[in-house]
């Protein structure tokens, strides 16, 4: 259910008016969106508020005409030679047991919680096998696609976008081997141009997106335009927490080599209460929050109320007003 | 591949089929205990077939999960993933030339009962309820027990149980496997309106599971749409069928047996060895109704008399090959004299009220109230009057598969694991699996999994791998007590006889365990 964390919310609005720059940030703008003027580790994921996702494949870089923006039905319109080119880097990010084993253990219980909560908004039968059909949902930060696939599968109409051209070519090659992913539409691009074009969805959803983009706020604002009116909105991402920083950045990163050193930036972390606040500003109500947590035991992640490493959000676009929100 | 060259094959596939069918033959003999009671299954050509190749319409090759092997726990795979309500739409697949599929019927009541009979525990009895499979056992031939006596041929133990002491109304059904099979089949014609497009009466010819990296077809060769076909057909398992068909399956299960195809196929190592034993079952018959499981434990192992309804009862008996095939070809009235020398006076007296049970009830009475049964006397079984079946010999062993799954791969029942059949246990097991995967899959659909995912399948292993191999050991460990004929062992035995008769915790924990209640008799 939803946590109100009355106390800490002014502060958190203080954050979020301004929104990285007591916190020790390393990048001197909030605003800056060249690649160039971020830390290294950081002109992977660039531009400002882009729809990045987690660590980037390996090797080779693409080769050949660029595929952007692609009607992703058609495989025929695949290149074989490509093809068969990105079948062994997407097998890297598909790989369960591979460098992305933590986000693939990761995601059924996201999942159940998307789930749960887009049946409930739009009251559909939990016990269909496709319950989310017929819904336009935007996977924003789609990565290799491994939440793209899923959604499909449970029957929405599924748009992926990523800023990095690379992830968006192996999403699309690994959707293309079954037919039911096959309708996804993979496109490179940011939330921000598709405002532009005036796109919207019944549902958004960016999951461990927030924390790598510029400024947060501006992000929400994009998620909220794109959401059509009463639509769901759903965010995940780590809490700027002490437990938060042993366990994401010191316990993955360096002890687990889950992630890549560098992957997360404790300062550029968002707390519930400034993401709820920040959604609040960009009309959406954030009606339930969960937190995650990974047994090492049983190396099984569940859903729980302690939302202080990992949580997830989902809140409602506000009906009225909706063209208030990107200033 | 595309279907025209796996057409093509069919003559050579023809050949092959020969060949299964002498395995399949051979395997007759191993799955006695398993399998239909009809004539042997290579017998004849698949009279009729469900669904001819030609008949089939483009992209109805293509399965979710196919089931190979349509024994119980193939069966059982299938009922319960139709059942279900985020699996029910998945397109399934049985593999098996078993004419016995075909039969649609209730079995009638009054013949003569197969000997090929399972002890359901409740746990399997509540699967079988879920499935809603359970309520066409009841229209068949099954036999509910309450009472089980299990003694040895020292004389110096005894232990008696009653589903009272669980506070239940029965202990087990002991229920033969055909009627299981027809159950599981008649659930399944009411869930699916053409079952006929379900079964598929053939064999299994080769198997191809999707390389690491996919093979894409040679540019401008194909039309597009054809690539993209094949795009999609190379992330699935091809299957090629004896009768020239090519399926593509999602997921391929392995329920084929202990000698399973598939398993070796996808290069599954197993370990295991044979006990020097062979099984001997058959059917006889008593002046009166039998309601008691009994089992004694003879120098050469076990000897079991289940009731199997009216006033007959199924016997399993362990002994040496050699005395296996010796009492395999004795007559009949020589055998159920020895069947009743063995469960009476034969190889030791009864167990009595001895000055080491006074001992071991003094010793253990402080440990709190006792079982109710624990003052019932040692009973001596009803007589068998007659043989009334043939009297089939299957070689014993313990084997399980280092892995359960692999990508697009799971394997369930004997394919995966098989016990010693002393205690009824190994179909349990079998349905105990086809529940977990079910719902695994179940898992998996609800959100948006590709089931034959790895990660997904590895849940089903870790599922059911701990459970398998406690119910092994355990069983192996009391086979191993019982084959060796040692003094002190034996006292030890009867010793712990006594003690699961007389500390009623332990006993109850050892009924629930034997009835699929609990994870393991000293631990709950």
């Amino acid at each position: 259910m939803l946590r109100r964390v009355a106390p800490s919310l002014r502060r958190a609005l203080a954050a979020s008016a301004v929104p990285r720059g007591g916190c020790g940030a390393r990048l001197p703008d909030p605003g800056l969106s060249s690649p160039h003027a971020l830390p290294p580790q950081w002109r992977r994921w660039a531009s400002a508020a882009a729809a990045s996702s987690l660590p980037p494949p390996p090797p080779s870089p693409p080769q050949g005409p660029p595929r952007h923006a692609g009607g992703g039905s058609a495989a025929s319109s695949l290149n074989p030679a490509e093809v068969a080119k990105f079948a062994a880097i997407a097998e890297t990010w598909w790989d369960s047991q591979g460098p992305f084993k933590p986000l693939h253990l990761m995601n059924p219980t996201r999942l159940s919680f998307i789930r749960s909560t887009l049946c409930r908004h739009f009251r559909r039968d939990p016990y269909s096998a496709k319950p989310l059909e017929g819904l336009k949902v935007i996977d924003v930060g789609c990565g290799g696609g491994i939440l793209s696939e899923p959604l499909a599968r449970m029957g929405a109409t599924v748009t992926g976008i990523d800023a990095v051209d690379k992830n968006i070519k192996i999403a699309h090659i690994h959707a293309a081997s079954d037919p039911t992913t096959a309708s996804i539409e993979y496109c490179c691009t940011t939330a921000e141009d598709l405002v532009k074009e005036n796109k919207q969805f019944d549902a958004v959803i960016s999951l461990e997106v927030i924390e790598h983009v510029a400024n947060p706020l501006e992000f929400c604002k994009s998620l909220s335009a794109l959401t059509a009116p009463n639509g769901a909105t759903v965010i995940s991402t780590i809490n700027r927490s002490m437990r938060a920083y042993a366990a994401a950045i010191v316990g993955a990163e360096y002890i687990l080599r889950w992630l890549p050193i560098g992957t997360h930036e404790w300062s550029k972390l968002v707390t519930p209460e400034e993401l709820v606040l920040a959604l609040q500003r960009a009309s959406i109500s954030v009606e339930e929050m969960a937190g995650f947590f990974y047994n090492p035991l049983t190396r099984e992640w569940s859903l729980s109320d302690d939302t202080s490493i990992n949580y997830i959000a989902y809140g409602i676009k506000k009906s009225e007003a909706p063209s208030a929100t990107l200033q | 591949m595309t279907p025209t060259p796996a057409r093509a094959s069919a003559a050579a596939a023809h050949a092959l089929l020969r060949r299964t069918r002498c395995f399949a033959a051979a395997n007759q003999i191993r799955t006695a205990s398993r399998a239909f009671s009809s004539a042997p299954a290579g017998a004849s050509e698949p009279q009729v077939h469900f669904l001819s190749a030609n008949q089939k319409v483009a992209g109805d090759d293509e399965l979710d999960v196919a089931i190979v092997g349509g024994g119980m726990v193939g069966l059982a795979v299938a009922c319960a993933l139709s059942n279900m309500p985020l699996t029910k739409h998945l397109r399934v697949a049985v593999i098996d030339s078993n004419p016995a599929l075909k039969s649609m019927n209730y079995l009638k009541k009054d013949g003569i009962p197969d000997s090929r009979v399972s002890t359901v525990t409740p746990a399997t009895i509540s699967f079988f309820r879920d499935i809603g499979a359970w309520e066409h056992i009841l229209q068949q031939r099954h036999a509910f027990f309450g009472k089980m006596q299990v003694w040895d041929y020292t004389g110096l133990g005894y232990t008696r149980y009653n589903a009272r002491d669980v506070s239940k109304e029965y202990l087990g059904c002991v229920v033969e496997n055909k009627v299981l099979c027809n159950s599981l089949l008649l659930r399944l014609q009411e869930q699916k309106e053409d079952i006929g497009k379900m079964v598929y009466p053939t064999r299994l010819v080769s198997l191809a599971f999707p390389s690491k990296s996919r093979n894409v077809g040679v540019a401008g060769l194909k039309p597009p749409s054809t690539e993209a076909e094949e795009l999609c057909r190379s992330n699935l398992v091809k299957l090629d069928l004896s009768d020239g068909q090519t399926l593509y399956s999602k997921l391929v299960v392995g329920a084929d047996g202990s000698k399973s195809n598939v398993r070796q196929i996808a290069g599954i190592k197993t370990t295991g060895w044979s006990y020097p034993q062979s099984a001997i079952i058959c059917t006889v018959e008593h002046t009166a109704a039998n309601d008691c499981a009994w089992q004694r434990f003879l120098p050469s192992g076990p000897i079991a008399l289940l009731p199997i309804g009216d006033n007959f009862s199924n016997i399993v008996w362990t002994m040496s090959p050699e005395e296996a095939s010796r009492h395999k070809s004795m007559s009949s009235e020589d055998f159920v004299m020895s069947v009743n020398r063995a469960l009476d006076f034969g190889y030791g007296p009864h167990p009595n009220s001895s000055s080491l049970d006074h001992y071991v009830e003094r010793l253990f009475s402080d440990f709190g109230g006792t079982a109710a049964s624990t003052k019932e006397c040692f009973e001596v079984p009803p007589r068998a009057i007659g043989l009334i079946s043939e009297r089939m010999a299957f070689p014993l062993s313990l084997m399980h598969s280092h892995d359960y799954v692999s990508k697009r791969l799971a394997l369930v029942g004997d394919a995966a694991h098989t016990v010693h059949p002393l205690a009824g246990q190994g179909v349990n097991l079998g349905f105990g699996d086809a529940a977990a995967l079910a719902k695994v899959i179940s898992e998996g659909v609800s959100v948006g999994a590709d089931i034959g995912d790895l990660s997904l399948l590895n849940r089903y292993e870790t599922d059911r791998k701990a459970a398998n191999i406690a119910m092994a050991a355990v069983l192996d460990g009391f086979q191993k007590m019982y084959s060796v004929d040692f003094g002190p062992l034996n006292v030890l035995r009867a010793a712990a006889f006594h003690g699961a008769q007389y500390i009623s915790p332990l006993k109850k924990n050892i009924i629930s365990y034997a009835m699929g209640d609990s994870k393991s008799p000293l631990f709950s």
